[in-house]
């Protein structure tokens, strides 16, 4: 027997009186689209990618002929440097790629290049950054990717841990809102790309990376306060059973999915700032800034709620409305109250993992999409529900995924962890964390 | 606007090869979350796996039609072995997201890289269907007035048509059974279904398979009819239509996925065909509506119809809700 179906049954009896607006949203997304309106786009096919930006001394070195071959020597393409020293090849799938530079048809003023060519491996749907450092040849300059060695597993793990850390903001919102009300969320991807598809915008009309943020997650705080009201509390107050609500939530997923397609385009696109960033080496590690801003940021949003949650008195609440909603709803906690602040919370958290992953990855109108799975994968194995399981589930997905691409093929890594999924359910369904009563 | 082109086209979708797979699909899925109420969200899976089957046996290894058609079938039995024996005893959402996992893992399979040289990659696999195509018996496409079929079209279509009403009348017989009455009851209250010494485990396991099989069959008349298969066809938004097609046409009602599947290939592309007429006719500016934005409309009516349907009238077109709780666990 499931132990928390919701604040749902608690309520007096109320007629059905539906009113399905989806005004707010239309709102969000006609401002969205306005500020569409207003610019143009800098677009990409959407394919994997290789990509980087030559600089010599800060300034950009044009011209440059670059190609990309397979790891079997069949050559993939070639381009020429630009104006602005980027440049980028579209490569047909994802895998392991050797990227060359010709050092013939460089400027006379730059005297050579270090790593004249970079074995490099390109993920699902990425656009690869690869940096080659211009400046006298260096004797043993080398390649990175193929062979297990102790740099590439302390990369892969920083990597690892970076891509669990944004995926633990969208996980814990997805668990707290199951925790809340017994939903499976469905369309908690569609949050993560409003969030990056807001911040986009945002940004592209003018305003820094930082501040788009900052307003692209209060504009998700309202996106979740309008959500609640508009159709899940009016569900709640119909007593709609809980897979009834997880099939409407997969074609609200389905909806917003081709509204964003509409307004947004199929294009990849990356923010006006950071697209293309130089690593620090850190020890064996090599973490372009922006890498490290967002495993920064997460951390701290992610300490601040967890914080939230122990501490003040509506997280306390909202633990107690997880636990038990009849008791909690008993002693007189708005449960209502708390499903609506989890909504907003949680909706802003996808967001903010959105955003973050649009910086690492560039933005699309499927970036939440294809992490949905990722982050049911993360709290599962967490323990759906669970606070502090979320997290860790989140954290073991992004080590594995990054890890496993060790042993096995590249464009498979998703598939390891969803298999790593279904072998934890058998051994252990309750998850890491969670409680032997809530998988029945 | 040709309103006579534009409706001609949507009478053909409403009967046409892509209907047809989607409705095998969905008859599927109506025995295992219409009559069982089994959350299964990996309907795509079996119809990858058996038009793969097929594929893979006769273009990669070169094997015979038939070979392809038996390879498959078996194909598609293990599947729904590996597939129920852990799954079925989780509670129905973590049951809904592990067989959603289990699709995506196989989709990745058949478009990794890795795997190139027996799935074909992203590009999926060609150059199997002539084996089907040799046994068909038109020498010229159907031509009903404004509704036409090409010669090869035809075969496809009948095909798929007579295998629709192979598996209805299947469904049909099965529900009548005491087999059937134990997977309603199994649907209603399983702990109940249990008390009577039914062994619940086995006929979920058991409906799980017909309707993999019967999805199957999807599997075949979109390899054939496209003469291709291709990885991408069958994602997560596969099942996710076939669901949109099962519960408004009725779930739990055997000609439900009929009516389903035909009225939503047949308005989408009605909506295709009004949307891209509109932009022909009248001075449409492209930043309402450019010229790949019709497709996206088009899908945005499918999510917020499945939407609407859920919230007001759960038991589609064809169902009666007394019937179907539509929340079985």
């Amino acid at each position: 027997m499931q132990g928390n179906s919701g604040g749902r049954r608690f309520h007096p009896v109320r007629l059905p009186t539906l009113t399905l607006r989806t005004l707010p949203l239309v709102l969000l997304l006609a401002v969205l689209g306005l500020v569409a309106g207003a610019t143009s786009a800098t677009a990409q096919e959407s394919t994997e990618s290789v990509r980087g930006s030559l600089r010599y001394e800060g300034e950009p070195v044009a011209g440059v002929s670059i190609s990309v071959a397979t790891e079997g020597g069949e050559d993939v393409g070639s381009t020429e440097s630009g104006d602005d020293g980027t440049w980028e090849i579209p490569v047909p799938e994802p895998g392991v790629y050797v990227v060359t530079l010709d050092p013939e048809t460089l400027p006379d003023d730059v005297p050579g290049v270090q790593n004249e060519s970079i074995t490099t491996e390109v993920g699902n749907t990425q656009a690869k950054s690869v940096l080659f450092r211009l400046g006298e040849p260096a004797e043993g300059a080398g390649a990175s990717g193929g062979g297990i060695t102790l740099e590439r597993v302390a990369q892969l793990t920083v990597e690892g841990l970076r891509f669990g850390l944004v995926l633990a903001l969208a996980a814990l919102g997805l668990s707290m809102i199951f925790g809340t009300t017994g939903l499976t969320n469905f369309a908690h991807g569609e949050m993560i790309s409003l969030g990056a598809i807001a911040a986009w915008y945002l940004n592209d009309a003018g305003l820094p990376f930082v501040a788009a943020t900052v307003i692209a997650v209060v504009l998700m705080v309202a996106f979740g306060w309008g959500q609640d009201a508009v159709l899940w509390r009016p569900l709640r107050r119909r007593r709609t059973g809980l897979i009834a609500m997880m099939i409407v939530s997969i074609g609200l997923a389905i909806f917003l999915r081709y509204v964003y397609l509409y307004v947004f385009g199929g294009e990849r696109r990356s923010y006006r700032e950071y697209a293309i960033q130089t690593g620090i080496e850190l020890g064996p590690v090599t973490l372009a800034p922006r890498d490290l801003f967002s495993m920064g940021v997460a951390v701290l949003v992610l300490g601040l709620v967890v914080w939230a949650l122990a501490s003040t008195r509506i997280g306390k609440a909202t633990r107690a409305v997880s636990d038990n909603p009849a008791l909690a709803s008993a002693s007189g906690i708005d449960v209502d109250l708390v499903i609506r602040v989890v909504w907003m919370g949680g909706a802003a958290l996808a967001g903010l993992s959105g955003i973050l992953q649009g910086l690492s990855q560039q933005v699309d109108y499927q970036l939440g999409f294809r992490t949905l799975l990722l982050v049911f994968a993360a709290v599962i194995l967490g323990g759906l529900g669970t606070i502090a399981g979320s997290i860790i589930g989140a954290l073991v997905v992004g080590l594995f995924i990054q890890l496993s691409t060790l042993v096995i093929p590249i464009e498979l890594q998703n598939a390891g962890v969803l298999a790593l999924l279904i072998v934890v359910l058998l051994i252990r369904p309750q998850g890491i964390l969670g409680r032997r009563e809530r998988v029945g | 606007m040709d309103w006579a082109r534009i409706i001609a086209n949507a009478l053909e979708a409403a009967i046409g090869a892509d209907m047809v797979i989607y409705c095998l699909a969905a008859i599927g899925l109506n025995v295992q979350f219409g009559y069982a109420g089994l959350l299964n969200f990996g309907q795509a899976a079996f119809v990858a796996v058996a038009g793969y089957g097929l594929a893979t046996m006769v273009a990669t290894f070169g094997a015979p039609f038939w070979v392809g058609i038996t390879v498959g079938l078996v194909a598609v039995v293990i599947l729904a072995f590996l597939l129920g024996i852990p799954t079925l005893r989780l509670r129905a959402d973590y049951l809904a997201i592990v067989t959603l996992a289990a699709a995506e893992i196989i989709r990745l399979t058949f478009r990794s890289v890795t795997l190139r040289d027996t799935f074909g990659g992203s590009d999926g696999l060609q150059d199997f269907a002539e084996g089907f195509y040799r046994l068909n018996p038109y020498a010229d496409g159907i031509d009903l007035g404004p509704i036409s079929f090409s010669a090869r079209q035809s075969w496809a279509i009948t095909v798929g048509w007579m295998l629709i009403i192979l598996a209805s009348l299947l469904v049909w017989m099965l529900m009548r059974s005491p087999w059937g009455r134990v997977l309603k009851g199994i649907r209603e209250d399983e702990d109940a279904v249990r008390s009577l010494g039914k062994n619940v485990y086995s006929y979920k396991l058991q409906a799980l398979l017909v309707g993999g099989l019967i999805g199957a069959l999807g599997g075949y008349v979109y390899a054939l009819a496209q003469a291709a298969v291709q990885p991408d066809y069958t994602g997560a938004d596969f099942t996710f239509f076939a669901y949109t097609i099962l519960i408004l046409g009725g779930a739990a009602r055997v000609l439900g996925p009929i009516l389903g599947a035909a009225i939503f290939w047949g308005l989408l592309s009605l909506s295709d065909g009004v949307l891209r007429g509109a932009q022909n006719a009248y001075d449409i500016p492209p930043w309402l509506l450019g010229p790949t934005d019709a497709g996206a409309v088009r899908f945005m009516i499918v999510g917020l119809a499945l939407m609407l349907l859920m919230i007001f009238r759960p038991q589609g077109i064809l169902g009666d809700r007394k019937e179907l709780a539509l929340d079985a666990r």
